[in-house]
C-alpha cells in the first residue's frame, strides 16, 4: 500500500534567513473560514462558548498562537487551530480551507521594512499592533497579514501562489538586507 | 487615487476593481424605455460621478463611490448593500 506523505505548501522553498530577517512556514493546523447567517453576534456567542475566543472585529484577531480567530473579510473569519466546534454550523456556514491557504510567519528587525516594499498599507507598529490584521495585497496578491507580536507577521495567500509569495518575500528581504 | 472603504479604511486604488454606473435598478414593470436606459445608456460626466467598486484585494465589499472625475476627489463611499438608501 501507498504511503502518502502530507506536503506543506512551501516544502523545499523554506526556511529563509536573510540579514536580521527570517522567513519559515507556519502549520496552522485547520483552518475554516466562519461566515455568520445574518447576525454575527449568534457565532460571536458560539465561538466564545465552545473556543473560548471572541469574534474579532473587523482589521482583528483574536485568540493565541495554536488557536485564533482572524477576520477574514467582509462577514467572514478564519478559524485557525481548533477544529471548528460543530454548533458553530447552527449560526455560520463553516468550510474547511485547511488546503487553500500558504502561510508563513516574517519575523526580524526588518520584517516591517521588508512588507512596506510590498504591501500598499502602513504596517508600521504605530498604526497596525500586535492582534491587528488586514486584508490587502503582497504585490499582485491578495493576502491575509496580521501582526503576532513586535517584530513578527503572519502572511496567508492562496495555496497556489506560495512559491511567487516566498520569491517576492526573498527578493524584499534581500533588498533590505543590501541597505543594512 | 485612494479610496475609503467603509470596513477596512482608506486604501489605495490597486485593491479595488471597478464595474460601473452606480445605478438604481427601476421597477420590472417599469417599461422598455426605463429599462434601455438602465442598460445602456450612460452619461459620462465632467464632474461628480457615481459608481461601483469591489474591494477584491481586500475584504471583497461592493462599494458605492462617489468621486469626481475633474478634480479626483473621492467624495463619498458606502457599502452597496446600503445601495436602496444611498442611491434612493
Amino acid at each position: 500500500m501507498v504511503e502518502l506523505e502530507q506536503k506543506l505548501p512551501c516544502a523545499g522553498l523554506l526556511p529563509l534567513s536573510i540579514g536580521k530577517v527570517t522567513l519559515e512556514e507556519v502549520d496552522l493546523g485547520q483552518l475554516c473560514s466562519l461566515s455568520p447567517f445574518g447576525d454575527a453576534s449568534l457565532l460571536g456567542a458560539a465561538l466564545e462558548q465552545h473556543h473560548g475566543m471572541a469574534l474579532p472585529q473587523p482589521g482583528r484577531m483574536t485568540g493565541k498562537a495554536g488557536a485564533r480567530c482572524i477576520w477574514f473579510g467582509r462577514e467572514t473569519w478564519l478559524l485557525a487551530g481548533p477544529v471548528a466546534y460543530a454548533d458553530l454550523a447552527q449560526s455560520a456556514a463553516v468550510v474547511d480551507q485547511s488546503d487553500g491557504w500558504a502561510s508563513v510567519a516574517l519575523r526580524g528587525p526588518g520584517a516591517v521594512d521588508v512588507l512596506a516594499r510590498l504591501v500598499p498599507v502602513d504596517l508600521r507598529e504605530s498604526t497596525f499592533k500586535r492582534g491587528h490584521s488586514a486584508r490587502t495585497m503582497v504585490q499582485h496578491m491578495t493576502a491575509s497579514i496580521t501582526r503576532t507580536g513586535a517584530q513578527s507577521f503572519l502572511i496567508l495567500v492562496f495555496r497556489s501562489m506560495a512559491g511567487t509569495l516566498v520569491h517576492d518575500l526573498k527578493c524584499a528581504m534581500e533588498a533590505v538586507a543590501s541597505r543594512r | 487615487m485612494r479610496i475609503n472603504c467603509p470596513i477596512c479604511g482608506s486604501r489605495e486604488r490597486r485593491e479595488f476593481y471597478y464595474q460601473g454606473a452606480a445605478l438604481a435598478r427601476p421597477a420590472p414593470d417599469a417599461g422598455e424605455a426605463a429599462w434601455d436606459d438602465y442598460m445602456h445608456l450612460r452619461d459620462n460626466p465632467a464632474g461628480e460621478t457615481r459608481d461601483m467598486w469591489c474591494h477584491e484585494g481586500g475584504c471583497g465589499a461592493w462599494i458605492v463611490v462617489t468621486r469626481n472625475t475633474v478634480t479626483h476627489d473621492v467624495v463619498s463611499t458606502a457599502l452597496a448593500t446600503d445601495a436602496r438608501t444611498v442611491l434612493a
